[in-house]
């Protein structure tokens, strides 16, 4: 009876807890990413950043977000207002829904959906409407433009990127997103490396699709001033900033996820490899033992106190991943070392992906629209296709003819990749005959 | 010219649009249209079927000042329309009011005139790629551009004193003597240039995406661009070999070797690659003109009070935006009767329709950036 109760309380208010938190501390890590996004940016332009506020900027997206909700709110006279108040919230709420049935290291999902990553691409593709509606509500012409680029470009991205996770999901077998992992597991391999062409596939559409440069042309400042946020401000703008952050965070953890071995440790299977379990709290340490080096560099005190609070933050978070490497607590406890090291692998791979994310946008010019169209539906979509057939080709190849993983997917991903190279030089050719006349 | 007047967007004129097209008011407050430049745009989806630029929202009358001072009063005003290249505004009055006098700058002079001149290319060069590269969505150049652009603007501050509008030299000469370490900073900043050029070259040429936003984009034939009067490299870009510094040689470019690149299909493109190459030749002209700067006075016999004969004269420089012409006729009193500036910004903003159409949205401000344009010199 007890047992049943205490079943009952988990099974109900674990997701719970977990789903207040993500909706309570998901605006800070946007804004946090928001910060890193900034000094990296900073870092590659040989300048230093936001260091003002706190110590190098720590405090910014505080700032930056009680500065926006003070903002004055203002609804464009000619917009129709029920659609303008909205949209926004539409955005953001299919990007929270999406983060759902993610699984941040086996400890933290809210939800284990057996459809988890058909759920998570269905609902996320919902946040589409907030834009088109956004945009055509404004009654302006840029986020008019701006909401069509965008509708053109998900929808075409879309299947792209679906066809890049289906390829994932045959290696699978499952749409739950812990299977999926636990596949990867029983594979001895990351699906980033039987399906390679797949996963790059997947990077580029799902740069798309979260309207990031190359591809932000939905938003293209120089060209639609802020496309469909033209007329928004204040903290309805901050929701479709927050919206779009939300959604790179998703894409991020459906590519670690579904490529890079979601929770796994890197050579997770190799007892030689064990020597990374240390990396967490090593790395921890790195980060604690800086912040304690910089504290006396500081030139206020409160800004000393504040770098010396995080370098023990770091020690803290230091130690706490280092426990599970104690034999005893490790006995004691047998789930912590993979709820805790899981999370904290989880994150970094999508922190890794997510800096993918803002090289690439620090060092590519835009695409122009019939250009990414052209990217999208001549090279990536029908590359995506053959993808599949390879993987499928591959798996039929070794579970029905008893050929070795890397034979298998080794030849088919020569022949996909012989495909790639075919479509990229026909590209090339008609890039030659497509050259732009303007008309007299 | 567009041959159709392109209406505003209100409900009477909206019959004659067609039930596909939009109008759009590009500027005047817009992240890429240079400053102040307005564009209305006709669309058809995103394609441009017309375009017409409404200019004169940075228009501060500088010709009709100009008939209200002295010639030595005006002299600082020129400073004020391509703020981004403000020496060579000057240079370009100072040596038009010099040869409506008679008068002659001394050989040390023009040479500082020219070095500083250069100088100034290569930093409107720089802003100008800076600029351009974001407007196509690359970020990180511009920051390179102004690190670079930065030592340029040190040089001047530490010649006259004043950064942007430098007012750095006088009708007859130089105010002031070079400070001592002149030509080290000019070496020290030329030396490597040519390796930070590459370095810019590295981010772009080479580039996939930057290839496809700029190669057949905005073609000006050389026919078309000698009929719209289109200078600088406009013109040298669709292939027609016309500088000035070479044509009629000012200040000291006869003694200098230097090549004028040109381009051959007179695309954005095209035009990208003439800029990278006349900063290389720029850099190339500094150099040689610090190994021999001439002793000697600085200012010529100009007198103090300037009061040239009754009489016109028309003067034209190689600006880096092309050709800068000052129109002065002078009735004899120590002020002109008027002053008329031929701004290579202007004549070439007149090709924008004509390079604009068929093309798209996009493109419309990957060829506002191309002209280079700006706008203090578009409207005066």
């Amino acid at each position: 009876m007890l047992m049943n109760v205490l079943h009952f309380v988990i099974s109900i208010w674990v997701p719970l807890v977990c789903a207040l938190i993500i909706v309570a501390v998901l605006p800070l890590v946007a804004g946090y990413i928001v910060l890193m996004e900034r000094k990296v940016m900073a870092d590659m332009q040989a300048r230093l950043g936001p260091m003002r506020v706190g110590p190098h900027g720590l405090l910014q997206p505080i700032a930056d977000a009680l500065k926006l909700l003070i903002k004055e709110d203002i609804i464009p006279d000619e917009a129709d207002k029920v659609i303008f108040w909205f949209a926004p919230l539409i955005s953001v709420t299919a990007a929270m829904l999406a983060m759902s049935a993610l699984a941040i290291g086996p400890w933290f999902q809210i939800a284990d959906l057996n459809v988890g990553l058909l759920f998570i691409v269905g609902i996320s593709a919902l946040g589409i409407f907030g834009i088109v509606l956004g945009g055509w509500s404004s009654n302006s012409h840029y986020s008019l433009l701006g909401a069509l680029r965008s509708a053109a470009q998900l929808v075409s991205y879309e299947t792209a990127a679906g066809m890049a996770i289906v390829g994932g999901l045959l290696l699978a077998g499952t749409l739950s997103t812990r299977e999926i992992i636990q596949a990867q597991n029983d594979y001895g391999t990351w699906f980033a490396f039987a399906a390679p062409v797949g996963f790059f596939v997947y990077i580029v559409a799902s740069i798309a699709e979260t309207n990031r440069a190359p591809f932000d042309l939905p938003e293209a400042e120089s060209e639609l001033v802020a496309g469909y946020m033209t007329e928004y401000s204040g903290f309805r703008w901050a929701l479709y900033f927050l919206a779009e952050y939300t959604n790179m965070v998703v894409v991020a953890s459906i590519a670690t996820t579904l490529f890079l071995g979601g929770w796994l440790r890197p050579f997770a299977g190799t007892p030689a490899f064990n020597f990374l379990d240390y990396l967490p709290s090593v790395l921890m340490l790195g980060v604690g033992g800086y912040c304690f080096y910089r504290a006396p560099k500081q030139p206020v005190k409160v800004q000393n106190l504040f770098m010396l609070a995080v370098g023990l933050l770091m020690i803290l978070a230091a130690i706490i991943l280092a426990a599970p490497l104690i034999p005893a607590v490790a006995n004691l406890l047998p789930g912590l070392k993979p709820g805790l090291h899981g999370a904290f692998w989880f994150l970094l791979k999508v922190g890794l992906y997510i800096y993918l994310f803002m090289w690439l946008r620090f060092t590519f010019p835009r695409y122009r629209f019939d250009q990414l169209m052209r990217l999208g539906w001549q090279f990536l979509i029908p590359l995506s296709i053959v993808n599949v057939m390879g993987i499928g080709v591959a798996l039929v190849l070794h579970r029905h003819w008893g050929w070795g993983h890397l034979p298998a997917f080794g030849l088919t991903t020569l022949l996909t990749l012989l495909v790639a190279g075919w479509l990229g030089w026909e590209e090339e050719k008609k890039d030659k005959e497509h050259v732009f006349v303007g008309e007299a | 010219m567009p041959d159709e007047r392109i209406p505003f967007a209100t409900h009477a004129d909206q019959t004659v649009l067609g039930a596909d097209e939009i109008i759009l008011n590009m500027g005047p407050q817009h992240p890429s249209t240079h400053g102040v430049l307005r564009v209305k745009l006709r669309l058809d989806g995103e394609k441009v079927i017309g375009s017409e630029c409404v200019i004169g929202y940075l228009h501060r009358g500088v010709e009709k000042i100009a008939e209200h001072r002295t010639y030595t009063q005006f002299a600082p005003y020129v400073d004020r329309m391509d703020y981004v290249a403000a020496v060579s505004n000057g240079l370009g009055y100072c040596e038009a009011v010099e040869k409506l006098l008679g008068a002659e700058a001394p050989p040390r002079a023009r040479v500082i005139r020219t070095i500083l001149t250069e100088l100034q290319r290569i930093a409107s060069h720089l802003f100008w790629l800076g600029t351009h590269a974001l407007d196509i969505g690359a970020l990180t150049p511009l920051f390179y551009c102004l690190r670079e652009r930065e030592e340029i603007l040190k040089i001047f501050e530490k010649f006259c004193g004043a950064r942007l509008t430098t007012h750095a030299f006088r009708i007859g000469g130089l105010q002031y003597e070079a400070y001592d370490e002149l030509e080290k900073d000019v070496e020290r900043f030329c030396t490597p240039f040519d390796k930070r050029v590459n370095e810019y070259e590295s981010l772009l040429t080479e580039n996939r995406i930057w290839v496809g936003r700029t190669k057949g984009i905005g073609i000006l034939k050389a026919k078309e661009a000698i009929d719209y009067g289109a200078s600088g490299p406009v013109l040298r870009a669709s292939g027609v070999k016309w500088d000035i510094r070479k044509a009629m040689p000012y200040a000291a470019y006869d003694q200098y070797k230097f090549e004028i690149p040109t381009g051959k299909n007179g695309d954005t493109y095209d035009r990208y690659i003439v800029r990278m190459e006349e900063m290389r030749q720029s850099r190339l002209i500094c150099l040689q003109a610090i190994e021999n700067i001439p002793a000697g006075p600085i200012m010529g016999k100009v007198g103090k009070v300037l009061k040239p004969p009754p009489g016109e004269v028309y003067h034209a420089i190689e600006a880096p935006k092309g050709e800068l012409g000052y129109y002065i006729v002078s009735d004899g009193t120590t002020q002109p009767y008027r002053v008329r500036i031929r701004p290579p910004s202007l004549i070439n903003l007149e090709a924008f329709d004509k390079m604009i159409r068929g093309h798209l949205v996009a493109d419309v401000v990957a060829i506002i950036g191309t002209l280079d344009i700006v706008l203090g010199e578009v409207d005066r």
